[in-house]
């Protein structure tokens, strides 16, 4: 399926991901854990294009029904994640002023 | 027109790739961080936006409908939630992610039982996907009952980890069967499995623990998704989703660590259990103060540390334990807040709490570099933390909280503890600093002992 590609490239770039994603976390305060970890569950939030692929492709009424619950959960993985993560990352941004605007005094 | 749609699908997938790579790049510093949540957005609405554009998409109505509702509610309640409910808010969106992913497989999987050509790697895939999916659904179900309230305990009995570790075994036993008899009532047994194993694996986890499942969770779900991805041949997801998958790995390893623990441990050791028995009842007295004579204490002090706990949290007392900051700092005290790694239900939570109260973040200070300060300081505050402050931690080997790091709180010349009740903490266990003769209590609401203190500090 994935388009007569090699399956191996497929193994490839899970191994490329996994490394970017461990290396990115590596040194992040603990201070920005919480939000990070809200701001990677927003990111796999993108399980709701697939789970629209997969009810668009949805033929029998159970396919449908998986597909609708699928799409549901989905788009609230991705939309409940933003909002969370903003409103705690809204917060660094004033504190971040506020310190700023501290040093200049 | 339309030949050039596929690829241009392709191409916003690869575009949405790189935001969601940048985003979580931005968000692990400080400074960038609120730009990078922007960053990943502005990906997610290019990918959700173009997936309509794929070819022989039918049910367009269900899709909207399904969007447009879970879009509206989790958008809502996501901005309705108070800052102190926030984990768990995490915790079920993770968990509908984890579901979807779950769904999907069962989809395509549910169509290979119709006679669909699906290769070996395809299905398991598939199949491991639906597992670690379900799992994380349920999982997350409960880790939000229990933050939220609604589950109060812990559900343990006598051999529950050999009894989980069987139907684990068992679940997995059946999904080679599946495997290998690839038919549609097998599937919903071994769908049902999953979820199921997510209820049994999650119930004996204490809340003291929570903020790890929750991650451990949320790696979960990056990996269903990332495996859903290839199953349905889609790049974005299988990227975003490994991506996820080792991040929240590492993050749920460097949470762990934090508490002293190892992720095994955490899933099946049972904290706090059986160790609350021999402890009670032989560590003498609690001291209660009043509010007032806290505040003389506190305004005639040179040093004071402050010490949030969840407790803080569930008052929402921030604002006011800000507020009174404040005027012990024109008295010229000195004041600084001691942040444990793990206090509250996640890895910073207190911090996003202080900041939002408004804090400065040079008042705030880790573990590590307050520790050695306790024993110059003339009170410390905890208010509504608990195990975080054990010297049970240190001190007693045989205490099931024993190595893992403490703010040292019982070294400074007088401790006020501003606790709601008598009982323990979350995880369980006494508290010996309560009992120890420099420590003194304060009974009652945060909100609530912390308005008297600021009414203490204006009448002297």
């Amino acid at each position: 399926m994935i388009d007569g590609i090699d399956a191996f490239v497929a193994v490839y770039v899970f191994m490329l991901a996994a490394f970017v994603g461990n290396e990115i976390i590596s040194k992040v305060p603990v201070v920005l854990h919480t939000p990070l970890m809200s701001g990677s569950n927003f990111i796999h939030g993108i399980v709701l294009v697939g789970a629209m692929v997969a009810l668009g492709h949805a033929e029998t009424q159970l396919e449908q029904v998986f597909g609708f619950i699928a799409v549901f959960l989905g788009a609230g993985n991705a939309a409940g994640g933003y909002v969370v993560t903003e409103r705690m990352l809204e917060m660094f941004k004033t504190k971040k002023k506020n310190k700023d605007s501290g040093e200049k005094k | 027109m339309t030949e050039y749609i596929p690829l241009l699908i392709k191409v916003s997938y690869f575009i949405a790739a790189i935001l969601f790579i940048v985003g979580l790049r931005r968000m692990s510093a400080p400074g960038t961080a609120k730009g990078g949540i922007v960053w990943a957005g502005v990906g997610m609405v290019i990918a959700t936006l173009v997936t309509f554009l794929t070819p022989h998409m039918e049910n367009h109505i269900l899709i909207l409908a399904a969007l447009g509702s879970a879009t509206i509610i989790a958008w809502v309640s996501g901005k309705k939630v108070a800052m102190t409910d926030m984990p768990q808010m995490v915790a079920l969106y993770n968990g509908m992610g984890g579901g979807s992913a779950a769904f999907i497989g069962a989809m395509e999987l549910y169509a290979a039982t119709q006679g669909r050509e699906m290769n070996g790697i395809i299905t398991s895939l598939a199949m491991v996907g639906v597992l670690i999916g379900g799992i994380s659904l349920t999982g997350s179900l409960i880790a939000f009952g229990k933050l939220q309230g609604l589950i109060d305990k812990r559900y343990t009995f006598p051999g529950q980890n050999i009894f989980n570790g069987l139907f684990a075994l068992a679940v997995i036993g059946f999904g080679i069967y599946t495997f290998n008899h690839m038919e549609a009532m097998n599937l919903w047994i071994f769908f049902g499995g999953s979820l199921v194993l997510g209820f049994l694996m999650t119930l004996p986890i204490g809340g003291a623990d929570m903020p790890v499942v929750i991650s451990l969770y949320n790696a979960f779900t990056g990996l269903a998704v990332s495996f859903e991805g290839y199953v349905l041949s889609n790049w974005a997801m299988i990227v975003a989703g490994m991506l996820v998958g080792a991040a929240g790995t590492l993050l749920t390893q460097l949470m762990a660590k934090a508490m002293n623990r190892s992720i095994a441990n955490v899933l099946f050791g049972s904290m706090g259990g059986d160790d609350s028995a021999g402890v009670d009842g032989e560590q003498g007295e609690m001291k209660e103060i009043e509010a007032t004579d806290s505040a003389i204490m506190m305004a005639f002090a040179e040093r004071v540390i402050i010490v949030p706990g969840y407790g803080l949290a569930v008052a929402q007392a921030q604002h006011k334990l800000w507020e009174m900051t404040q005027m012990l700092t024109e008295n010229g005290v000195e004041v600084k807040f001691a942040i444990h790694p793990v206090a509250g239900r996640m890895p910073g939570h207190m911090n996003v709490l202080l900041a939002e109260a408004g804090v400065p973040y040079d008042m705030i200070e880790d573990m590590e570099d307050i520790n050695a300060q306790f024993k110059n300081t003339d009170v410390s505050l905890v208010i509504g933390a608990n195990d975080v402050v054990n010297p049970a931690a240190r001190d007693d080997p045989s205490s099931s909280i024993y190595g893992m790091p403490i703010l040292e709180v019982d070294k400074s010349k007088n401790v006020i503890v501003i606790k709601r009740g008598r009982g323990t903490g979350f995880a369980g266990i006494q508290n010996g600093l309560f009992f120890k003769d420099n420590t003194k209590m304060l009974f009652g609401d945060a909100q609530v002992a912390i308005s008297e203190l600021i009414q203490g500090l204006k009448e002297l």
